[in-house]
């Protein structure tokens, strides 16, 4: 099959594709990244003052976990077509709404990873004389990392799927090209933009990893000989939930 | 803002809930696609889940059955589905898709709540010699119940919006109502829409939390695991 016949048959994979059309691949993955990227880091900073209030004051902790597990309920579609009357269409709408997801995940892994800081460790460094802020950044913070990171690398995965339905304001990254492929059943567009998709869900995934284990590298220890901090971090980990929003 | 009263005014017109296209034959598309695929998708996954448990065998096939569906966008899954010789046959990309989204939530949850049941409450069970088959209906099934319910939870809420997005494919259910909101340029529908999907979802979901209480064969006796 020659290269110019994949485009004309309408291939589900076609080299031509990807050739001719290279550079709007590259800036669709671009903004899909940019995209992405914006909301986890805004969802991380948000979370975190969330779930150090959540902890701080016990009676904060049910409405704040409620509210964002309520949000996790409603479908990307109404959620992006909610928040339009405040946004228009804008790439800040599907931003929105994507930081909005990931709080139900980052504020329940950083507060677990926060209360299961071991209290001789608190208790230590107070005796040091580390005042709250120090005790929060060079201790508890450090300690609650692998859990807090673990919930940015589930976050960071379904951010990067759930992006694509932000197509229907047009700034969907590559899920815009899938939609675009649609209305003109263009096979090869859908398949190599979905494709590309995974692949940036999966590296991100990977990197997300090495950078946990590059800023924890105590947890290695713990795994040759588990300890009491070790078992109640992997507890941490499990309190993420299965499910994901579409 | 214009839109939200705009978005009520659409509401409260009776002309838009009307017809093939107002808001009773979409929630009736909408609950019909949801309540099939889920019946489906319970059907297949938690025999698989529960059996699987119970021997105590397939636990990483569980787990990474749902870490491989988070990073499957939907969107992408349901348009490639459309655009496949499946797409001819009107409903059934829409209806395979929420059945593969709706599996991986309830296997997983199935399969952790048979695996975390109190291993000495097994044991015991087993040393007051009951059978294998009494062992998974009156021990470990009872007490995995809130984990499985908690899976059919995430199942359903998935498939309602999965659902909702089977509409940018093309197919009906309320999410049609936003994307011919948006194909018009009308944002108070598009709102309007967006509204009553946000409600079904929750609705769905404090539905079932309140039948998992009901059901609960525990309800009103102390669970030992967890």
């Amino acid at each position: 099959m020659s290269k110019r016949d994949c485009l004309v048959a309408n291939d589900w994979i076609c080299g031509e594709y990807v050739r001719s059309r290279s550079q709007e691949l590259i800036d669709a993955t671009v903004e899909h990244v940019a995209i992405t990227a914006a909301s986890v880091a805004i969802g991380v900073a948000v979370a975190l003052p969330l779930a150090l209030l959540a902890r701080r004051w016990r009676f904060l902790a049910a409405p704040i976990l409620g509210v964002t597990t309520v949000l996790y309920s409603i479908p990307s579609l109404a959620m992006f077509s909610l928040l339009l009357p405040f946004f228009g269409l804008s790439a800040s709408l599907v931003v929105t709404g994507l930081v909005l997801y990931s709080l139900t995940i980052l504020v329940r892994n950083i507060l677990a990873g926060l209360q299961a800081v071991p209290e001789e460790a608190r208790e230590a460094a107070k005796g040091m004389g580390y005042g709250p802020l120090r005790l929060l950044w060079e201790v508890e913070l450090p300690l609650a990392l692998p859990a807090l990171l673990a919930g940015v690398r589930i976050t960071t995965v379904s951010t990067v799927a759930l992006t694509t339905v932000g197509a229907i304001v047009d700034y969907g990254g590559l899920g815009t090209l899938i939609l675009d492929g649609l209305d003109t059943q263009f096979k090869a567009q859908v398949l190599t933009a979905s494709a590309l998709c995974v692949a940036l869900a999966i590296a991100a995934d990977l990197l997300l990893l090495a950078l946990q284990r590059l800023l924890t590298p105590w947890t290695r220890a713990h795994r040759i000989r588990p300890g009491r901090f070790a078992r109640k971090a992997d507890a941490a980990k499990s309190v993420a939930k299965v499910a994901e929003p579409v | 803002m214009n839109a939200i009263s705009g978005a009520y005014d659409w509401l409260t017109t009776s002309a838009n809930w009307q017809g093939e296209k107002g808001v009773w034959h979409r929630l009736a598309e909408h609950l019909y696609f949801s309540g099939v695929c889920l019946a489906v998708a319970c059907l297949i996954a938690l025999p698989i889940a529960m059996v699987l448990g119970h021997i105590g065998k397939g636990g990483a096939l569980a787990v990474n059955i749902s870490n491989v569906g988070r990073a499957v966008p939907t969107l992408a899954v349901l348009i490639l589905l459309t655009l496949t010789p499946l797409g001819e046959h009107g409903d059934l990309p829409t209806l395979i898709a929420l059945v593969l989204f709706a599996v991986p939530p309830l296997l997983t949850n199935a399969y952790i709540g048979m695996r975390e049941v109190d291993r000495s409450v097994v044991e015991a069970a087993r040393g007051m010699g009951m059978s294998g088959r009494q062992l998974f209906a009156r021990v470990e099934l009872p007490l995995a119940y809130p984990l499985i319910m908690t899976g059919v939870r995430s199942a359903a809420v998935q498939v309602v919006a999965t659902a909702t997005l089977a509409a940018m494919a093309g197919e009906g259910g309320l999410g049609r109502i936003i994307t011919a909101g948006f194909n018009l340029q009308n944002t108070p529908q598009v709102v309007a829409g967006a509204f009553l999907v946000a409600l079904l979802a929750l609705a769905v979901e404090g539905v079932l939390v309140l039948a998992g209480w009901i059901f609960d064969p525990m309800r009103g006796r102390a669970r030992v695991s967890e």
